[in-house]
């Protein structure tokens, strides 16, 4: 068993490696045809970008996009510069470097990689499974009973931040980093999964279609892993099963056919404010300009946010949501799983916690007023404010670093939740009712808690379980996804999530159950 | 300004003195030789594990003791003068005091063994413990075999930690069944199996002979009373506790197994109090123990010492008897009293429901004149501390436990139930027609 372990390791870091070198190799040239079409695809007018590609670029032999996108990019920028110096606004191209590279590489590679598609990606992505799933299977024999089984965690070098979970951090980071900056290195990456995506929306595939693929074939493939470990637990098992339906039907599958059927793409379970472009102008003459379909999903959009969201956090809480449905919450609980243990559980973390979860909610709603108040005054500006300003300071900042680059990347280092805890902003709003207003509550049993802290430590949330648990308390934190973990982990049976009245949910105690003191009536009288 | 010092940072010291700051303004300080910090005894096993680090055992931030002003004294004591009300540490340092709470906790059986105080031979109780632990069993490689002494609950998590590393155990049991002086048949012939399962090799009415020692002093193999010699790197002597009171020989204070206290958990000289593991009560309360080595006992008297201390007299009255613990994979729990074959009193009858695949069953004790219903205990299913404690307190009947099973059920939401198997074998054994009732959040928070 171990043999077949260590093959699978063998196998996944091969496909890995092929993975990770693609955005380094390839061979592409860039045709006249292709540049026609991208200048008038692009609406191009400027003559000194179309000279200058036809001078560097057109016709010429690129080994790999390190070598092709730095020319496109200095082209682009010459020909921009030149045109600002000269006022020659309406020529001035507002393409993006990166995102210019990235088109124009797309179209123009060759060679292997793009001749044998369905090969290369049986060699990266059909490696990485086969061999993910040769490392995870033997467990069902090698964790012997079913149970708790967290032996090691702390040994281990991969998940106590050892120099294995250094080398995840950066691969992750430097994942994002390419996807959200520098998508043109990403092409390679596309060809793979094309014929996927001709498949299912008839278009070839862009860096976020193998973004997509991946989320969905690594939370796959990690709730495997979910279910062997957690197979005594239902709950575990039903909510990995609820997690990656969601995910694969709902933010995958739906928005591409739905593209195929020339209707908007739209994932109808990201709800706004973690859906932060849903009232950008751009989306919304989107929606408005799509018919039935469109005025459907501005509808559902706001009632979604407004009326389904909370009323189910009142009777569920918010776990409904952040551990049953949200795909960042799915790849959290399969790809993250075996980092929840390094969420700080700190009073201090707790303290920045609420300042940035709360902050970045702000943040949200406001950029959202100015959107909306823009969008109908026509002005495109509040109280001296560029609304596009804040806009791109939202979406880099918030958008694509905190929830991308820190929000996964950090997953090794400091937990699988850095991002739901610290940044979401709606799962602050969910919070709030959460805090306030519902039914859920993890139930602590009486006296029955020891201290020994396994909840505290496996908290994804960093929520100090056991200070409640010890204290009697049932644990009400806006905070809390519902995982289950807590109560999964707990060997004395203290802890359970449970739907009940709110009567009686939040029970501050002096003296805990079993100590029969006449003092009892005493303090506990509130 | 009164000076509270309490000796021992454990459960006991640590919520008496939590509980003192709540209610008072006075000076309190906690003297402990075994760590800086308090820590929860009962999480070593899962450092050991690497379920866990030290620093996850610690329920309290570092700051928190400062902030709260719980002076915290790392030394030893090796003398109390009641007289002058005076400590002295192991390093000369004196202490004076104006209340002393003794709460010192237990230290590990030894039954004078030969070969007991040999190198690689050891309990598993403190910090200290979990340290040698790891120096005498990093690995299978470095300890090839270990032999457990002692068939208790400490045995079973020693036997689970080392399994955890690979390292083949042994584990002696005195008793014909495993901890059959508690449980009763059914539950420790199910733990028995269970203990097979993890490839632990059970000796069943095996006891201890004498350790052999190697040409360095080192543990090298056991010989039992079967005249079975055990080759063996690592002995685990996990054969109970007892209080941890030597130091407090020629202090004055009445002792027995522990520090004799009164139900004020007073001893027998003014301004000294015992409580947790080292208390003795004069008179046991109800049926428990006059000496109780359980976590919750621990804390419950320093609940109680806290009022007591801060002008508010009260007597320590532990409601019903309940306890948990963990033998392996599974889960135990107990509510009111059932007693094992050998303890049980002529009226104490049981039902007993054993899953017919999963390891998982439940026991039901009751009067068998009245059918009262005296306690339960469950193994893999979690129950409901409330309800018990209100059955119990109500003198509920066994018929009626029957109904409302589902109200007192714990287990995570969407696991399986089993109140419908296990009162349709209740009601054919006892010719009873009881359907059991929905569960009732109304039934449920009743008394909140």
């Amino acid at each position: 068993m171990q043999i077949i372990k260590k093959i699978g390791l063998f196998i996944f870091l091969i496909g890995l490696t092929i993975f990770t070198t693609l955005p380094f190799i390839g061979e592409f040239m860039v045709t006249p045809e292709t540049l026609d079409k991208v200048i008038e695809e692009k609406g191009i007018s400027s003559e000194i970008f179309i000279q200058g590609m036809k001078e560097n670029v057109v016709g010429r032999e690129f080994s790999g996009m390190l070598a092709l996108s730095p020319q496109i990019s200095q082209v682009l920028e010459t020909a921009n510069a030149q045109h600002r110096k000269g006022k020659e606004y309406k020529k001035v191209i507002y393409t993006g470097p990166h995102d210019m590279a990235a088109a124009i590489g797309k179209a123009s590679g060759g060679g292997f990689i793009v001749e044998n598609k369905v090969l290369m990606w049986f060699l990266t992505f059909g490696l990485g499974i086969l061999g993910a799933l040769l490392f995870i299977i033997p467990n069902i024999v090698l964790l012997g009973q079913k149970g708790i089984k967290n032996d090691g965690i702390y040994h281990e070098n991969a998940t106590n931040r050892g120099w294995i979970a250094w080398m995840v951090f950066v691969f992750l980071v430097s994942f994002y980093l390419v996807l959200y900056f520098r998508s043109e290195y990403a092409v390679n990456w596309t060809y793979l999964v094309d014929p996927i995506s001709e498949f299912l929306s008839g278009n070839p595939a862009g860096h976020w279609f193998v973004y997509g693929f991946m989320y969905c074939t690594v939370m796959t493939v990690m709730a495997v892993r979910m279910y062997i470990k957690y197979r005594h637990n239902m709950y575990q098992i039903i909510r990995t099963t609820s997690v990656l339906f969601f995910q694969i039907v709902f933010a995958f599958l739906i928005p591409e056919i739905m593209v195929r059927l020339q209707m908007p793409y739209y994932d109808f379970k990201n709800a706004f404010p973690l859906d932060y472009d849903f009232f950008f102008q751009w989306n919304l003459k989107d929606l408005l300009n799509s018919g039935g379909i469109g005025l459907f999903i501005l509808v559902w959009g706001i009632v979604l946010t407004l009326v389904i969201v909370p009323v189910m956090v009142y009777f569920f809480g918010k776990r409904w949501y952040c551990s049953w449905v949200c795909g960042c919450g799915g790849l959290a609980e399969t790809l993250g799983d075996p980092y929840r243990q390094h969420s700080s559980k700190s009073l201090f973390s707790w303290k920045v916690e609420r300042w940035l979860v709360h902050g970045v909610l702000v943040f949200a709603v406001g950029m959202t007023l100015m959107t909306l108040y823009s969008f109908f005054s026509e002005s495109s500006t509040v109280l001296g404010l560029k609304t596009q300003s804040v806009q791109s300071a939202y979406s880099f900042l918030i958008g694509a670093f905190f929830a991308g680059v820190v929000g996964t990347g950090f997953y090794p280092i400091f937990g699988n939740r850095v991002w739901c805890r610290f940044g979401c902003p709606l799962a602050a709003y969910l919070g709030f009712v959460q805090r306030f207003k519902s039914r859920f509550r993890i139930t602590t049993n009486g006296g029955q808690c020891i201290s020994c802290g396994n909840c505290s430590t496996y908290c994804e949330q960093g929520i100090d379980v056991r200070a409640y648990a010890q204290k009697g308390e049932n644990i009400i934190r806006s905070s809390c996804v519902g995982c289950g973990i807590c109560s999964a982990v707990c060997p004395r049976g203290v802890l359970k999530l449970e739907n009940g009245p709110l009567k009686g949910r939040i029970n501050p105690t002096e003296i805990l159950l079993g100590n029969d003191v006449d003092l009892m009536d005493l303090v506990n009288k509130k | 300004m009164e000076h509270i010092v309490i000796i021992g940072n454990g459960i006991s010291g640590i919520t008496a003195a939590r509980h003192i700051r709540k209610l008072s303004d006075k000076k309190i300080t906690i003297i402990s030789a075994e760590s800086d910090y308090f820590f929860s005894r009962t999480a070593l096993m899962y450092v050991y594990m690497g379920h866990m680090k030290f620093e996850h055992t610690q329920p309290y931030e570092n700051w928190f003791w400062g902030k709260n002003r719980l002076n915290l004294v790392h030394g030893y004591v090796t003398k109390v003068d009641t007289a002058n009300k005076k400590l002295l540490l192991k390093n000369s340092e004196e202490i004076l005091y104006d209340k002393l709470i003794i709460a010192t906790g237990s230290k590990s059986n030894k039954f004078g063994w030969p070969g007991q105080d040999l190198k690689g031979v050891q309990g598993l109780y403190s910090k200290q413990d979990l340290e040698l632990l790891e120096t005498n069993a990093p690995n299978k490689e470095v300890c090839n075999r270990a032999v457990i002494v002692g068939g208790g609950l400490i045995g079973i998590e020693l036997a689970e930690m080392l399994r955890s590393r690979d390292i083949p155990v042994t584990f002696l049991v005195r008793e014909k069944s495993f901890w059959n002086g508690v449980l009763p048949e059914g539950e420790s012939q199910m733990i028995n199996e269970h203990i097979l399962e993890h490839h632990i090799e059970l000796k069943l009415d095996t006891n201890l002979d004498k350790i052999i020692a190697d040409k360095n002093g080192w543990a090298k193999a056991v010989v039992t009373d079967k005249g079975e010699t055990i080759e063996c790197t690592v002995v685990g002597l996990t054969a109970g506790v007892t209080p941890n009171i030597d130091f407090l020989k020629d202090s004055g204070l009445e002792l027995g197994k522990g520090v004799k206290v009164n139900n004020f958990l007073e001893t027998n000289v003014a301004d000294v109090y015992a409580i947790g593991d080292c208390a003795e009560q004069q008179e046991a309360i109800g049926d428990r123990r006059p000496v109780e080595a359980v976590w919750y006992t621990g804390r419950m008297m320093g609940e109680v010492l806290a009022q007591t201390i801060c002008g508010n007299r009260r007597i320590y009255k532990p409601g019903h008897w309940f306890n948990s613990a963990k033998f392996l994979d599974i889960e135990y729990q107990t509510y009111g009293w059932v007693f094992s074959e050998k303890a049980k009193k002529d009226h104490e009858h049981h039902f007993h429901w054993r899953h017919p695949k999963e390891k998982i069953c439940v026991t039901i004790a009751f009067h068998k004149d009245t059918k009262l219903f005296l306690g339960i205990n469950t193994f893999g299913i979690r129950m409901r501390h409330e309800i018990l404690d209100r059955w119990l307190t109500e003198k509920r009947s066994m018929d009626y436990v029957m109904e409302y099973l589902k109200d007192a059920n714990f287990d995570p939401e969407f696991y399986a139930q089993y109140e419908k198997a296990i009162v349709s074998q209740y009601n054919s054994q006892f010719g009873t027609g009881i359907t059991p009732k929905k569960k009732s959040w109304k039934r449920i928070f009743s008394n909140v």
